[in-house]
């Protein structure tokens, strides 16, 4: 099934800059579509995106690491955005992130766990501050949230993925 | 009628016509403004705003990206405008390694020049971050990110001059740095050693790769002999490390500081240039007579070598087989010179002086060893003999002149020129035209060949024949004409191609210059040296003959092939870069390898590579065939090439594929 998944996701890179016409100036809307495949950029891909656009690998490499928003390594599967705006962080936010580094062996250095599962990141504001403290899991909201609510957020995800397995 | 305005510059008129910004015009009224990224060759950057000027009605603005209008009132150098440089010097200084002392580029850099002149005498701000590691990965040049101060001269040269790009801006805000793609070292990375970023790098952070310490050593092994080649473009430009003007002749010093060194024989690579004419013209003119492999580029550059051995593979055959001078004369003295100078093949030592960062690359490339020791030993470049010159307490400028040992010290006008844009071209000419006709070619028709253009087209008549020529330099200009070789579309007959802007004068490895008028200088030396002597045919160069006789055998002959010429192949602009499609490497299953390199890029290896994705879902293959695309088997010439199983299929098309992919399934059941 992978290897399936692998031949979509390359079809697909073709696809994006096809759908671009292969134009330099849209490299950022392709690099978003690509990373919505892979959930970050790999490189061998931004080298194969560089030579569609002929443009230099540096250069693309250039636009990719100046954005926060694009991921230069692997992220998990389920990606947890912990709200630290003003908001949020008065309301305690920081209790919150720590408990889910503490729970998945995560920090700021190593945001993503080794099974590539969870991916833990503070960010600045979500715009939901009439929830706060808000954390998104995958985009999807959740308000008023705190450690232990988390933490049971997580351990959900977890009871569902052994389910599936 | 010319359209003469004026601009006010500190309360004086000063007029100005066809200036693309404010900056040349107040230059152009002898005012020195400060800059870092500003260079006329390459586009407006507007980073270091050191230009900064006040314009009534305006403000303070950078003087480099403003367009002049007429009747404006500009200030450049008010109380305001100094401090305010100065505070610039100290953000730009408070990023920056300091460590001059130890720089090879201190007295030649721009930053400590400007600190200096703009009186900062302590950085009050404090350094944060730590130190980054230098990147000594190439043979050519060194990277030191510490010293960089984010100009981005060396950014736009690559991309804007040389069309490559190999390195750019990455990371954001205080994590800026310059570095080749994805942080890799340069060696790993499609940069062709031109160093035409350590020629515009205002600092030390980009910096050819010294060999000094190798030469010292060499020189110092009393049981060695050392011979020496210099470069023709080093002799008009080793003076300004001694403060003398651009293109001045300091051959004769230089040769006598050379003995003073230590070197046994200097010898010219002049030599080496007009027997590279011979070669090349022979090569060229067989060539147009079987009418096959037409254009005919030259192949002295080895910046360019490398250019189109990883961007323009398949354009190879169309590249002269001749070595570039610096190695025909690295094989014909280790050929000829253990018999003449009565020493052992392996007491001999031959070191080179080169204008250019990538003859160090070239001199260690596998072509030029012969049991593993390479052709020329060591390179050095016209900055590091200067600096040689200095250490050895050398007074450069009170020496008197001594002349090349002799018979590879011998040589004609035409293996002067070779060191500037054209000059291959126009020592071919006189060549040629001397060979099809008889006669001399009349000078002047032939110098129509010289100019400054990027790209410069000419047709010349020799006789009943018309030859079309094109001269390029700077790689940016050579990338639609290689296109048009690829596609069959070009009719030129002979293109040269040198690298640096200028030709070899301007190589990264001459002595830094902040002086725009350098090239020209030092071209013009060149071409006066040619006058000088009293041939220009490198046909008429008697011991390049001698030479044949003793040595080499024919022009373009067996023995000549052997040590003349070489064969380029393909290579891969980048390390290491495949991607799997599958999981992981299943080593049963039969591996599917295509080719998602740029040239099998362009011959369509992307729709390749989604047919057989879709043939071997259809067939429902997926357990016996792991599909891969990968970067290059080097074999670009032959693309789209895709490798079945340990089959390495050239040009091949979704029906091959399947059709081996199957013949090799029935195999393995």
């Amino acid at each position: 099934m992978e290897t399936d998944t692998k031949l979509r996701k390359f079809g697909r890179v073709c696809e994006i800059v096809d759908k671009y016409d292969r134009n330099p100036s849209k490299l950022i809307p392709i690099l978003q579509e690509v990373q919505k495949e892979y959930r970050y950029l790999p490189e061998e891909v931004m080298t194969y995106v560089a030579t569609c656009l002929d443009m230099s690998p540096a250069r693309v490499y250039g636009v990719a690491s100046f954005y926060a928003n694009f991921a230069l390594e692997p992220k998990g599967k389920y990606v947890v955005h912990i709200c630290d705006g003003t908001a949020c962080h008065v309301k305690g936010s920081g209790a919150i992130k720590e408990a889910l580094y503490k729970k998945l062996k995560l920090s700021g250095d190593k945001p993503t766990t080794d099974d590539l599962m969870f991916t833990v990141e503070a960010v600045s504001c979500l715009g939901a501050c009439g929830l706060a403290p808000v954390m998104t899991v995958n985009e999807k909201v959740h308000g008023q949230m705190t450690a232990e609510s988390a933490e049971a957020l997580i351990d959900d995800i977890l009871a569902e993925e052994a389910d599936n397995a | 009628m010319e359209n003469k305005q004026t601009i006010i510059i500190n309360g004086r008129e000063v007029p100005f016509n066809g200036q693309k910004n404010l900056l040349e015009i107040i230059r152009s009224a002898n005012i020195e403004m400060p800059t870092f990224c500003y260079h006329s060759e390459l586009s407006v950057y507007g980073a270091c705003r050191l230009c900064i000027v006040d314009i009534e009605g305006m403000g303070v603005v950078t003087s480099c990206s403003t367009a002049p209008k007429a009747g404006m009132v500009v200030r450049t150098h008010t109380d305001k405008l100094r401090k305010m440089r100065k505070i610039y010097m100290e953000l730009l200084l408070a990023n920056h390694h300091q460590s001059c002392t130890t720089c090879a580029k201190s007295s030649m850099c721009k930053l400590q020049d400007l600190a200096a002149r703009m009186d900062v005498k302590e950085v009050r701000f404090q350094k944060t971050g730590c130190e980054k590691a230098l990147d000594t990965s190439s043979p050519s040049l060194i990277r030191d990110p510490n010293k960089c101060i984010l100009c981005g001269d060396c950014v736009r040269a690559c991309d804007e001059i040389q069309g490559i790009g190999a390195i750019d801006f990455a990371n954001r805000g205080a994590s800026t740095t310059v570095v080749p793609a994805f942080e890799k070292d340069i060696k790993s990375v499609d940069c062709v050693y031109c160093g035409l970023c350590a020629s515009v790098c205002p600092t030390g952070a980009i910096m050819p790769r010294p060999e000094t310490e190798a030469v010292w050593d060499i020189l110092h092994d009393e049981t060695k002999t050392v011979v020496v080649q210099i470069a023709p473009a080093v002799r008009v430009a080793i003076g300004e490390m001694f403060g003398l003007e651009p293109g001045t002749i300091s051959t004769g010093k230089m040769v006598a500081a050379l003995k003073m060194l230590g070197f046994d024989k200097v010898f010219d690579t002049s030599f080496a240039a007009d027997l590279t004419v011979l070669e090349e013209t022979n090569e060229f003119l067989k060539r147009k007579e079987k009418n096959e492999k037409l254009p005919l580029f030259t192949s002295c550059c080895p910046a360019w070598v490398k250019y189109v051995e990883q961007s323009f593979s398949d354009i190879l055959p169309h590249v002269s087989s001749c070595r570039s001078p610096q190695q025909m004369f690295g094989s014909v003295a280790r050929e000829t010179l253990p018999k003449t100078l009565d020493v052992k093949p392996e007491d001999l030592h031959i070191v080179s002086i080169m204008p250019c960062t990538a003859k160090k690359f070239e001199a260690k490339r596998p072509e030029f060893m012969k049991n593993d020791q390479p052709d020329v030993d060591a390179v050095i470049t016209t900055q590091e003999l200067g600096r040689m010159i200095k250490q050895a307490g050398i007074q450069f400028n009170q020496l008197t002149s001594e002349s090349f040992d002799m018979p590879l010290g011998f040589k004609t006008g035409a293996g002067i020129i070779f060191g500037t844009t054209g000059g291959v071209s126009e020592a071919v000419l006189r060549y040629a035209s001397e060979k099809l006709t008889g006669q001399k070619p009349d000078p002047d028709d032939i110098a129509r060949v010289r100019a400054k253009d990027g790209l410069r087209v000419h047709t010349v008549k020799i006789g009943e024949a018309e030859l079309k020529l094109a001269i390029v330099h700077g790689l940016k200009n050579i990338c639609e004409i290689a296109e048009q070789v690829r596609d069959g579309q070009c009719d030129y007959d002979f293109i040269e191609v040198m690298a640096c802007p200028g030709g070899c004068v301007t190589g990264a490895g001459q002595p830094v210059s902040h002086d725009d008028t350098a090239k020209e200088l030092r071209a013009r030396g060149l071409y006066n040296k040619d006058k000088d002597l009293q041939l220009h045919n490198s046909d008429d160069n008697p011991y390049l003959h001698r030479c044949y006789q003793q040595h080499l055998g024919d022009i373009g002959g067996h023995k000549a092939h052997e040590l003349l010429h070489t064969k380029y192949s393909s290579r891969k602009r980048f390390d290491d870069v495949e991607f799997l499609i599958s999981e992981e490497h299943h080593q049963e299953r039969l591996g599917v390898n295509v080719c998602v390199g740029t040239s099998c890029y362009l011959r369509g290896s992307q729709k390749l590579l989604e047919d057989v994705m879709k043939h071997v879902k259809k067939q429902d293959l997926h357990e016996q065939v792991e599909v891969r695309a990968t970067f290059c088997f080097e074999t670009c010439d032959h693309g789209p090439t895709v490798r079945v199983g340990e089959t390495v299929m050239k040009k091949a098309t979704v029906e091959t594929i399947c059709e081996e992919m199957n013949r090799q399934l029935q195999v393995l059941v």
